[in-house]
């Protein structure tokens, strides 16, 4: 544990278990918002030597869209729909920390069996990557409210930003453009769909939205 | 060096009572108000232990033995804690369990004191007391193993004695985890803000001070001063980890243990004025907080 | 070449936004569909040529093979979208079965989103990197979203979020994959790493075991929930019933195929390191699975849409059956995914008449199709013949090939447990199509007289799978061939 970038892993997990028990969206949103920022800042501790220019410009870039300009358009969409709280999860907020540390465990488990054949900035990479892209999942399956799939779906988008960091070596630069630029355009389709949802629904829940189930014809 | 760990109950009885004044000091301060003298505490005791008592009929010797076990525990547990970074009277390896073990007989006796009453206060805040014990346990224990697995040592004495901020030096974020774990812990085991009012005078809003509505006299002495020593005893567990490295001299780590004790004070009295208290719904989730902080802290050892 | 094929209909789609005539558009859309087929065909026609070792884009057999049926697929449904878009003007109409109102897109928009689908699907064909066959899947997500949502209502608002959310995640699913699989094909040296399938099918014994397992894994179930195996399916009955009927025929036929192609390439690799059993008996799992909860939904289906769409997943589950027994199946997967997208394109475009008839989406609503629409009616009834697999119809001969292999290889229970899940789909289908087809019209309705731009597509289709089941030609046969040879790890 000798480094900057263990510290911001570290802090990535804590935000992670954040979120987990989050019921309020703004402060959901300002955790992402943070996950952004710490994200942008990974590139310019791990780059090796020649490509800072390019850490640089990943960076930054990736700490605007995800810490600024992704949270700008959830908040206005939140001050549209006239949303503040996550109401009654599908799974309690307790229990999603109390499940978040036993898959952390896990992560680390299997974090420690896939060997790097090759030396890795540090070793918590992987496992928090993996354990990340639970957040997300698990946000998007267990609560009820369309922003905190959305913020779901960010939170997943990060895991694979971080887990590309470890190969920014072998890919080129393109790759992790390429995936802010998906994640843009996605979450921007997105907001769009929130705000029809709720002009069709009057609400955001989308558990309500079960129309189509099996036995509704 | 032993010497001095045997002197540490004797130390914590004469001072402990001086927390309580420090953080309604530090309270009034932030109100604006004069406040209560510094040793209010003590002239309080003093009130207390020559009053005469009254007992209900349908009370047994439980009630009676309640104080004085839990203040007993007390003094006890500080044979096998470190005052700073004097080591203890007795250390023994696993002896933080014992200390666990010990809290948990004084709640256990508080509560049983408390139902044995038979008033539907007393086995309100019983339930509530029991219930936060439960999520703040883990936090305790996990936060105390991870230390330990961190100093390679097995007793509480020698898990502290080696803490300095040169052996925190790479591991920040294991001191901040393992901090904040310890201070939830603190304020929880106290009953303070933001787990609970002291200064509240409803019943139904109360945890701890409506477990003991119906001692009097000598007991709500024994009761108050067991008060002061536990927030003695908990704040010694966070002093510990952030206190500069031992000097050698047992009196200048006596003295820094002190006064980082009542550093803590000044903290927990800061913290009481500029929060609100949760919602008891909340409490829970806080505590599992803290347990996972603990937890992290644990795995990050293992690394 | 591959460039024209990519850039045409995506010009068309600007020119799209930019036309204002509905007549212009139509026009538009059938031109550059029926030019994209042409330079297709030309593919197909000329000699492979041989790739740089490192080229991202480029035609191999499987690329040509999966091009043409999309290419195929989307000039018969372009015919078919300008009546489409008369009947389906924008304005107020009133859903018929809930009786709400609702109004549609724009025409331009879903004009424009047919030629991007088009676009990316031939860029998932064309691409040999499996970052920018990643890319390409991913667009033709974001491309589709408007078309299931072109009908403004909530139940297909509620299908293209589920769609959009699912396969999202999928993707990105898929995206780990990507980077565990460049873990996996860095031996020692992190700069060795490559995504090119056919440099990491060369490498095989050089790929790290563990890694290339979780790589395959991650990409399967990332590009499984694009094709909608089970349990990543919950998407495909919603968004596949609720877009408009040309829309759905091609996502049916030519979308699911593309995730499939990403699934194939995955499973070449893992075949070429030495991996095959582990990849190919994931993959016969998931296939019997999809199977059998498939024909399980099938059973007392009232919403025929949703029936086709349940079809397509028992299909999607027999391909990816084939594809894990290997052998010969490999090559009775790839004759089934051509026959199955050719019926059910068929069927959705004759569902699309149904719908517009009948005005309700039903099954028990609807009967005597063959009095009231003559031509789609007996397509109807041909097409569940087709569907459920029987002969002389294409799709009898790729689900003998790979079931027969099956029964000839070890996996004796994975054949059982298919020809049940086939059995009951068929009882299903049988009850479904048949008290469709037959039986008294409703009095109410009159025969119609089709249009021809509205029949001849499907005919045509259906008329090709039953053509397809008597005869291969040779040309067809050696693409296949050569494509299966790819895909199982060799060099053609």
């Amino acid at each position: 544990m000798t480094s900057g970038i263990d510290s911001l892993l570290i802090l990535l997990i804590l935000l992670n278990l954040i979120l987990l028990g989050a019921s309020r969206l703004h402060n959901a949103v300002r955790m992402v918002a943070a996950q952004g920022f710490v994200l942008g800042a990974l590139p310019l501790l791990m780059q090796s030597g020649g490509a800072w220019k390019a850490a640089l410009l990943l960076g930054i870039g990736s700490a605007l869209l995800k810490g600024i300009v992704f949270p700008a358009l959830l908040f206005r969409a939140m001050r549209e729909i006239q949303v503040r709280r996550e109401i009654e999860p599908l799974v309690g907020y307790a229990s999603s920390l109390l499940i978040g540390v036993g898959v952390l465990v896990v992560c680390m488990v299997w974090g420690a069996r896939l060997p790097f054949p090759w030396p890795v900035p540090s070793s918590l990479v992987v496992p928090v990557g993996l354990f990340t892209a639970w957040t997300g999942l698990f946000l998007i399956m267990a609560r009820r409210k369309a922003i905190t799939q959305v913020l779901g779906f960010i939170v997943l988008e990060n895991s694979i930003f971080l887990l590309g960091l470890l190969l920014t070596d072998a890919m080129p630069l393109l790759v992790e453009l390429g995936v802010l630029l998906d994640i843009f355009v996605a979450v921007f389709v997105m907001g769009i769909m929130v705000f029809h949802i709720n002009r069709e629904f009057d609400h955001i829940n989308v558990d309500q939205l079960s129309a189509l189930r099996e036995d509704a014809s | 060096m032993r010497l001095a760990g045997w002197l540490h109950p004797i130390l914590a009885l004469l001072l402990s009572p001086l927390l309580p004044g420090v953080i309604n000091r530090v309270k009034a301060f932030f109100a604006g108000r004069q406040g209560p003298p510094l040793l209010q505490p003590y002239y309080d005791l003093i009130k207390l232990l020559q009053k005469g008592a009254v007992y209900s009929g349908t009370t047994t010797w439980v009630f009676r033995a309640g104080p004085v076990v839990n203040l007993a525990v007390l003094s006890l547990v500080l044979l096998i804690l470190p005052l700073g970074r004097v080591p203890s009277a007795v250390a023994f390896p696993g002896d933080l369990i014992l200390l666990a073990y010990l809290l948990v007989l004084g709640r256990f006796f508080t509560v049983l004191a408390a139902l044995d009453t038979g008033s539907s206060f007393e086995g309100m805040g019983a339930s509530r007391e029991l219930q936060f014990a439960v999520f703040a346990e883990p936090a305790l224990l996990v936060g105390l193993g991870a230390l330990a697995r961190w100093t390679n040592a097995s007793s509480l004495s020698g898990m502290f004695a080696d803490l300095s901020p040169a052996f925190w030096g790479d591991s920040l974020p294991l001191l901040v985890l393992l901090a904040c774990a310890f201070l939830v812990l603190y304020l929880t085991e106290n009953c303070r803000i933001p787990v609970d009012d002291p200064t509240t005078h409803l019943e139904l809003t109360m945890i701890h001070e409506v477990m003991v509505l119906d001692h009097g006299a000598v007991d709500f002495g024994f009761i108050q001063w067991a008060a002061a020593m536990k927030l003695w005893v908990l704040g010694i567990l966070l002093v510990g980890l952030v206190l500069p490295g031992a000097s050698g001299w047992w009196g200048l780590d006596a003295l820094a243990g002190v006064v980082g004790l009542l550093g803590v004070a000044v903290l927990t009295g800061v913290i009481e004025s500029i929060m609100a208290r949760l919602r008891l719904l909340r409490v829970p989730q806080l505590l599992v907080g803290a347990s996972v902080a603990s937890a992290l802290a644990l795995l990050l050892t293992f690394r | 070449m591959i460039r024209l094929l990519i850039l045409l209909p995506i010009v068309a789609a600007v020119a799209t936004l930019l036309t204002p005539s509905p007549k212009g558009r139509r026009h538009l859309l059938v031109g550059t569909a029926g030019l994209h087929l042409l330079l297709t065909a030309g593919a197909w026609l000329m000699p492979l040529p041989t790739f740089a070792a490192d080229a991202w884009l480029g035609l191999d057999h499987a690329g040509r093979f999966f091009l043409g049926i999309s290419s195929c697929l989307f000039f018969a449904v372009a015919i078919t979208v300008g009546p489409y878009l008369e009947q389906n003007r924008t304005g107020r109409q009133r859903e018929a079965d809930t009786g709400s109102i609702f109004v549609n897109a724009s025409p331009a928009v879903f004009c424009a989103c047919l030629l991007g689908f088009l676009a990316t699907m031939t860029l998932v064909a064309a691409s040999r990197h499996l970052g920018v066959l990643w890319v390409a899947i991913e667009a033709t997500t974001l491309v589709t979203a408007p078309l299931i949502y072109f009908h403004r209502q909530p139940r297909s608002l509620e299908a293209t979020w589920k769609y959009l959310l699912v396969c999202s995640v999928g993707i990105a699913l898929a995206l780990i994959g990507n980077f565990l699989l460049v873990v996996a094909s860095a031996a020692d040296d992190i700069t060795a790493g490559s995504l090119v399938v056919s440099d990491l099918v060369a490498r095989r014994a050089l790929m790290q075991g563990p890694w290339l397992k979780a790589a395959f894994v991650f990409l399967l179930v990332g590009y499984g929930t694009k094709m909608g195996l089970v349990p990543m399916h919950t998407w495909l009955p919603d968004a596949h019933s609720e877009a408009p009927s040309p829309v759905s025929a091609l996502l049916s036929g030519a979308l699911l195929n593309c995730a499939f192609l990403g699934i194939l390439r995955a499973h070449s690799i893992c075949v070429a390191a030495g991996l095959g059993d582990f990849s190919g008996g994931i993959l016969i799992f998931f296939g019997v699975l999809s199977m059998l909860i498939a024909a399980a939904f099938i059973v007392g289906q009232t919403d025929f849409k949703r029936l086709l769409a349940y079809s397509s997943i028992e299909h999607m589950g027999l391909l990816a059956l084939g594809a894990g027994l290997g052998g010969a199946a490999t090559y009775g997967a790839l004759l089934h995914a051509l026959n199955h997208s050719l019926v059910k394109a068929a069927l959705f475009l004759c569902a699309s008449s149904f719908l517009a008839v009948y005005r309700t989406k039903l099954i028990p609503r609807i009967h005597g199709a063959i009095r009231v629409l003559p031509v789609s009616g007996w397509l109807w009834l041909f097409g569940f013949l087709a569907i459920a697999g029987s002969p002389p119809f294409g799709t009898f001969v790729g689900e003998f090939i790979i079931l027969r292999t099956a029964f000839v290889g070890n996996h004796v229970w994975a054949g059982c447990l298919a020809l049940l899940a086939l059995t009951i789909a068929f009882i299903g289908l049988a009850r479904a199509f048949i008290s469709m087809a037959l039986g008294p019209a409703p009095a109410n309705l009159k025969p119609v007289r089709e249009e021809p731009q509205q029949f001849w597509p499907p005919l045509a289709l259906l008329s090709l799978a039953l053509l397809l089941g008597l005869w291969i030609p040779a040309r067809l046969h050696g693409v296949l061939a050569a494509a299966a040879t790819l895909l199982k790890g060799g060099v053609p």
